[in-house]
């Protein structure tokens, strides 16, 4: 399951799938949602041909000046690609996807020197200001260094002279393939191989940029790192990769935010993230993902089908997701953790959202190959019009992982009765040290809730969005601060009209 | 204050309140009694908004307004307050977080300026050992994993906190102990004002003699028949409810 693109969804595996409808009068009708982030930068752009051959892979290397490593690298992903079939066993619906009438490449012509900012096209500049996301030196956010990535380039890093003072790199992918080739070398593809699943080789071949960070032994980065995904052009996938690496002792909290214009059509997303922690490392990586997620009807918005895993490859070491996915109309996506290093742990913590017509299928991979490991999964999801949403996790606890200790809660969380909910579980033990627990709970927001809230002066729309706030609060705190904010306001806008 | 006209509702085409008649004026204490199933809880729901019942005729004014026109919210804000028989849990909201919401919500109606966390806080403090509540109450969730008698307790301190005009109390003595009761009962009285009413739902006359009301309504079968002073309780005690229904089956 998960990330494995060739393995059927193996239902021998699957102890409980439910789906669950809820019927209510007042809750049933859903109006449209207002998208804050649908607009369009008109800026000239350096865009290739549609279509993808080996050719095409060659361009795309060259117009990066990679060296001959990287496009070798790519070429052999792009030939295993040609083997696979796209997976299927995804709780989603969709149709088939042309990848020969999409165009991989799509970057601002007026390309930036990267490490000055000056020489950032000031539309750029303006696009990711209006994000929310200011750039110049003098606006930063405070305590944030950030990598904007603007389809398929990264257009500027910021505070990277300060990170730089400790050993820190933090940089877009195209300068690490240049600046920092060992590094790159050592750890590309060795969490997701390039021939991991379909979406993750596919990614392999033709990534663009994205970002990369290394925190060298002993260093706690002193400030959040961030990366903002913005994607602009028309029939345009947008692939990027992150890389991060913390050495032996070292720490860092990533933050992840993403989105793109309102249009018709559906457009690809698929990113690959890596993790590596050594000895005694952290990294939380948290998302707040909100990529247009198509119109009421269900028309247009972004397909985001990503490959996220972690590997604790150290002893103590810890890797904890967060995400928040409100956007997208189709969600594709299990950040997991490989728990190598004894005493390691891993930790995810989801909301999903799927209102209107979106469709996620979410969840994790736990695998247990040391002992004394630890995963927590915690995923809240919720269904609201239309909205299909499916947890889907797995636990492995190999031999070797005596005393392995894993804790999944999963809800669901019902508005309407046209939305569905379904959890897919699925459970491996090897070893019978090990103990393992499952809790599963739904709910949905009841006439009573909203009477209750409603006789105290609290109106229909801010109820929901309190008792939703209030569901999703497990996972909200462990995002930083601003972002949790963010978060629960995302989550407002997203259900926002979702009863009548 | 609140002028209730032959008030007749219904659920689900099943007429359950037949011609309601009640006046409550400002500082009154009412109690409105009866046998399970009277329709003394319907006509609270009524009262408070609840959509489920259908006004079927009617009329009722509150503080000179049409009340059965207002949404549940703004009756809320106008300073209808009920505490409910069963108070509704909300996870991961915290009772001060709720009740700021709710309090905020009400002073915006009558611009007033909304108070912050920390001006609120001092308030919640104050208003926690009116009704002598454990400031703990503070940060749980609104009435998660409460007992029976912490929920009760918990809705006594909303009504302190949101101060209303016109509060209903819905069968709040119901599955209190003794201590818990006189506790809820202390809060009540320590709330009663010129300014304000009280409209006291139960079902047994014990909370009566914790909290005296002015008036007795005996409600039967949808409609009041009968209304006296507190007299009339120790008669349905000696009596019980069949008396009533007796007078009235007697030509």
């Amino acid at each position: 399951m998960g990330d494995t693109a060739n393995e059927t969804p193996g239902s021998q595996h699957e102890y409980a799938g439910t789906r669950v409808e809820q019927s209510t009068n007042e809750l049933a009708e859903l109006t449209s949602k207002d998208y804050q982030f649908g607009w369009v930068t008109d800026i000239e752009a350096d865009t290739i041909p549609f279509g993808l051959t080996e050719d095409t892979i060659r361009l795309i290397s060259d117009k990066k000046g990679e060296p001959e490593w990287m496009f070798e690298w790519r070429l052999k992903a792009y030939r295993h690609w040609l083997t696979l079939t796209e997976p299927s066993w995804a709780n989603v619906t969709y149709p088939p996807i042309d990848y020969q009438a999409l165009r991989y490449y799509s970057a601002p012509k007026s390309k930036p020197k990267l490490g000055s900012l000056d020489e950032v096209d000031p539309e750029l500049l303006a696009t990711f200001e209006k994000l929310g996301i200011p750039l110049e030196e003098r606006k930063h956010l405070a305590g944030v260094a950030v990598d904007a990535v603007f389809d398929s380039i990264s257009v500027a890093t910021t505070h990277k002279d300060i990170l730089a003072k400790k050993g820190i790199v933090f940089c877009s992918f195209s300068e690490a393939v240049r600046e920092h080739p060992d590094l790159v070398r050592k750890y590309l593809g060795s969490v997701v191989p390039a021939n991991d699943n379909f979406f993750a080789a596919l990614n392999s071949a033709v990534f663009s940029d994205g970002s990369f960070c290394f925190i060298p032994k002993g260093v706690k980065c002193p400030m959040d790192l961030s990366t903002y995904f913005r994607i602009n052009a028309a029939e345009t996938g947008q692939f990027e990769r992150t890389l991060i690496v913390a050495e032996e002792g070292a720490s860092v909290n990533y933050l992840e935010g993403c989105t793109a214009p309102m249009r018709d059509e559906n457009q690809l997303h698929a990113a690959v993230v890596e993790l590596i922690a050594l000895d005694n490392a952290t990294i939380n990586y948290s998302t707040v993902q909100n990529w247009y997620a198509g119109d009421v009807t269900g028309k247009g918005g972004i397909y985001n089908f990503v490959t996220k895993r972690g590997k604790c490859a150290g002893v103590n070491s810890k890797i904890s997701w967060t995400q928040v996915e409100t956007g997208s109309a189709i969600t594709w996506k299990y950040p997991s953790c490989l728990l190598m290093g004894e005493n390691s742990i891993g930790e995810f913590y989801s909301v999903a959202v799927s209102a209107n017509y979106q469709q996620a299928d979410t969840g994790t991979k736990m695998i247990h190959l040391a002992k004394n490991t630890k995963s927590t999964i915690i995923s809240k999801t919720i269904s609201s019009g239309h909205g299909n949403n499916s947890y889907r996790g797995e636990v492995k606890v190999m031999p070797k992982a005596s005393n392995a200790r894993n804790y999944t809660q999963c809800d669901s969380l019902l508005i309407g009765d046209q939305c569905g909910a379904h959890t897919f579980p699925y459970i491996e033990v090897h070893n019978t040290t090990s103990n393992v627990e499952h809790e599963a709970s739904t709910s949905k927001i009841s006439e009573d809730q909203l009477f209750y809230c409603k006789q105290r002066g609290i109106g229909t729309e801010d109820a929901i969005s309190m008792i939703v706030n209030g569901y999703c609060k497990e996972v909200f705190e462990h995002l930083p601060m601003e972002f949790a904010v963010e978060a629960s306001k995302l989550l407002s806008v997203s259900l926002e009209g979702s009863v009548g | 204050m609140l002028e209730i006209r032959n008030l007749h509702a219904s659920v689900e085409g099943n007429e359950i309140l037949k011609g309601i008649n009640l006046t409550v004026k400002a500082g009154e204490v009412h109690a409105i009694m009866g046998p399970n199933g009277s329709g003394k809880s319907t006509l609270a729901q009524v009262l408070a908004g609840h959509d489920a019942y259908e006004i079927t005729a009617g009329s009722v004014r509150f503080l000179d307004q049409d009340l059965l026109e207002l949404p549940a919210e703004e009756r809320a804000r106008l300073g209808l307050f009920l505490a409910f028989q069963y108070p509704v849990e909300i996870p991961g909201i915290s009772n001060a977080y709720f009740l700021q919401a709710a309090l905020n919500e009400i002073r915006k109606s009558h611009n007033l300026p909304e108070l912050d966390a920390m001006d609120f806080r001092e308030l919640l403090n104050d208003k926690m050992e009116l009704v002598a509540i454990d400031p703990r109450f503070a940060e749980r969730p609104v009435n998660e994993g409460f007992s029976g008698g912490e929920k009760k307790r918990n809705e006594i301190l909303q009504l302190a906190v949101l101060e209303p005009r016109l509060a209903i109390l819905d069968e709040t003595d119901s599955g209190l102990d003794i201590d818990a009761l006189r506790i809820v009962s202390d809060g009540v009285n320590k709330l009663r004002s010129p300014e304000r009413a009280t409209i006291l739902v139960t079902h047994y006359n014990r909370l009566l003699n914790y909290i005296v009301p002015d008036v007795i309504h005996v409600l039967v079968n949808g409609a009041i028949v009968r209304s006296g002073g507190k007299e009339l309780a120790l008669e349905l005690e000696e009596k019980g409810y069949d008396f009533i229904r007796e007078e009235l089956v007697a030509p």
